[in-house]
């Protein structure tokens, strides 16, 4: 096992443990920035894809991971973000300040949701959410001028300095362009973690009433929980709106917020790898199934059927199997085998044993 | 005499959503943890019924199979309980309300491979009667949903105010370390809940069924309970039926009067309203807790 002495109060805050882990995540973006020499064109859409769930995913992270609030609604970020780049870029505004101001303007969309959203608890919080993306597939069909409603709209690719960036023609650097977004968002999440502001995200996830007792304006520090998480998501949803293409008031229903939460759920709530892990699981599930249901398809003889509902279904029993076995998901798995091989005979069973709580309502009758 | 004809319709949907919204509210007020997937209960409850009764399918007699298949449902939502929400004992609401959708899906699908993805309707003896009343026209089977749902309202709600085990439910609910040493079988409590909220996702599944026609994504239609649940506050049994009815009313006179495509905004329109305005429904139950 490493032990790592810490010889100066900054190595408390330092965004890397030492050394060696630094170069470790140097060697991992290297090989992954690699990835479009040595992966296929398919592959390499793929791997774009996780990466910007994955985004998506680091958005959500900021809100429900880290300070505790669930959300069912943020298709509807996505959304916002998507059709705020899209129309920014129609409107002739080049991509570099297209994808910042659709970023910002989605936080400030979130920010205006959060305000009602500040009174509501746990679950109420969860079904307002749920309205709020439920409502935004009509909204995009009633804001037709704007967003093009049912028919939807088309997006080619941008350019960027002269170059062109797009998803069929020029592959290579839109992966990387998806991939820079990607690092800069955790780069920018980890810095948070640090600040006295992301310190304040997680004491309200763990207790309001602790938190506010400790000085933590509750409102404040939610609605820029909401903003940080939102203006995330937007991005995501930019990218998501270029990687498609195509997209209309179906793309981004509430199933995909959904499907964002179990995500994170799955990753690991509470850690930046969870968003990641996660949507490594949600990109090749897809892929996996198919693969699989070819492969029992040879095996019996028989041709391979399409079973509507099956990925769904599959992905619901991973989920299950994962909160009843794994609530801390596949890092929490990961931080387990890690602790096993470091402190090799000396593993415990119960070592992340989490005390038993009880539950207590705040209803009065 | 148009929106008369509006508003029974309406009623009788509304009951729907209110049966559902009770099962919801059941759960809510015995284990503070919400299931969402409570639609798709109700999708298989009938589901369930529809495999008993159908001539296709096995072709019990009518009241035959109601039994049964309530029993089946109530077995469901106990070994639910027993299997999967009672090792998260505990653990934060966040986590029970990932998992019932996610149960949700795998419901969804399984109903889709047993009973395929084509709408059914149940074969019932009340298909096809009418009852006129004054110049209106009634299914029996939308008289059938508001009697049925009156009545298994106001029976639960006497449950839960009078009988002993009713009130060692609440108090499970509201402080589960308190009501151990008060001597109350926590666990057990959690899953008889459980079964009753199964049957009475069946009893809506059965009604749901009857009045109109069924298939695996109908569980959806839980969004709108939730609605209603929330419309009529968390925890308050009167309040979900109410909600219900409110939701349920407001669709057809929003689709005729409202222009299309807003029409259906309206219910959800009406949610937000309802959670910027009163946080805690119509029949709040939640005061700001002191330190």
């Amino acid at each position: 096992m490493r032990i790592v002495f810490k010889t100066d109060y900054m190595q408390d805050i330092r965004p890397w443990k030492d050394g060696y882990q630094l170069v470790l995540y140097m060697i991992l973006l290297a090989v992954v920035a690699a990835a479009p020499w040595w992966l296929d064109d398919f592959y390499l859409g793929e791997l774009t894809n996780v990466l910007i769930w994955a985004i998506a995913g680091l958005g959500l992270m900021i809100l429900t991971g880290h300070t505790g609030q669930a959300s069912l609604g943020h298709a509807a970020f996505l959304a916002f973000g998507c059709y705020a780049h899209v129309v920014l870029i129609e409107a002739g505004v080049p991509f570099l300040i297209a994808f910042p101001v659709a970023g910002i303007l989605t936080g400030i969309a979130g920010v205006t949701v959060a305000i009602p959203a500040l009174r509501l608890h746990g679950i109420y919080l969860a079904i307002f959410t749920l309205a709020l993306s439920i409502l935004m597939d009509d909204i995009i069909v009633l804001a037709e001028p704007i967003t093009g409603g049912v028919a939807g709209k088309y997006m080619g690719g941008v350019e960027i300095f002269g170059f062109l960036v797009d998803r069929w023609a020029t592959p290579a650097p839109f992966f990387w362009l998806v991939l820079s977004v990607a690092v800069l968002v955790t780069l920018g999440y980890i810095n948070l973690l640090r600040s006295p502001l992301g310190r304040s995200f997680i004491a309200v996830r763990d207790s309001e009433v602790s938190a506010q007792a400790m000085g933590v304006d509750i409102a404040r520090t939610k609605m820029i929980s909401f903003a940080l998480s939102c203006a995330v998501t937007g991005w995501a949803g930019a990218l998501m709106g270029l990687y498609a293409g195509a997209f209309n008031n179906e793309t981004f229903s509430v199933l995909i917020s959904i499907q964002l939460l179990m995500m994170i759920v799955i990753g690991g709530l509470g850690s930046i790898h969870g968003a990641f892990l996660g949507a490594i699981v949600i990109g090749f599930l897809p892929q996996f199934l198919s693969i699989s249901k070819e492969y029992v398809g040879a095996l019996f003889g028989g041709n391979t059927v399409a079973i509507p509902g099956l990925e769904f279904g599959i992905f619901g029993m991973i989920l299950i199997a994962f909160i009843l076995f794994e609530p801390m998901g596949l890092y929490g798995r990961w931080l387990k085998i890690r602790t096993w091989f470091e402190l090799f005979p000396f593993y415990r069973k119960d070592m992340f044993k989490r005390q038993k709580s009880y539950l207590k309502t705040e209803r009065l009758r | 005499m148009d929106n008369a004809q509006l508003l029974i319709s309406g009623l009788a949907n509304g009951c729907v959503y209110g049966l559902i919204a009770l099962g919801f509210v059941l759960i809510y007020k015995a284990t503070e943890a919400v299931n969402f997937a409570q639609g798709d209960f109700m999708m298989l409850g009938a589901f369930v019924t529809i495999g008993l009764t159908n001539t296709e399918y096995i072709g019990l007699p009518f009241w035959l199979a109601l039994p049964i298949s309530l029993g089946v449902m109530g077995a469901l939502g106990y070994l639910v309980d027993r299997l999967i929400i009672r090792r998260l004992f505990g653990e934060s609401q966040t986590a029970v309300v990932i998992l019932t959708i996610a149960l949700g899906f795998v419901i969804r699908f399984v109903a889709g491979l047993i009973w395929g993805h084509e709408p059914q309707t149940l074969q019932n003896p009340l298909a096809g009667k009418e009852v006129r009343f004054g110049g209106l026209v009634l299914g029996m089977e939308d008289v059938a949903v508001i009697v049925v749902t009156l009545l298994l309202t106001w029976g639960l709600y006497v449950f839960f105010s009078k009988t002993r085990l009713g009130l060692a439910m609440q108090g499970a609910s509201q402080n589960q370390l308190a009501a151990y040493y008060m001597g109350i079988p926590v666990k057990r409590v959690q899953g008889f809940i459980w079964a009753l909220a199964g049957v009475v996702a069946g009893i809506a599944g059965i009604l749901f069924a009857a009045k109109g026609s069924v298939d695996p994504t109908s569980g959806l239609l839980g969004i709108k309970a939730f609605a209603a649940a929330v419309i009529g506050g968390f925890g308050s049994l009167p309040g979900a039926l109410a909600g219900g009815l409110i939701v349920g009313v407001i669709e057809p006179f929003a689709s005729r009067y409202i222009a299309a495509g807003y029409s259906q905004i309206a219910p959800y329109a009406l949610l937000l309203a309802v959670l910027i305005f009163r946080p805690h429904g119509l029949f709040s139950q939640i005061r700001v807790k002191k330190v």
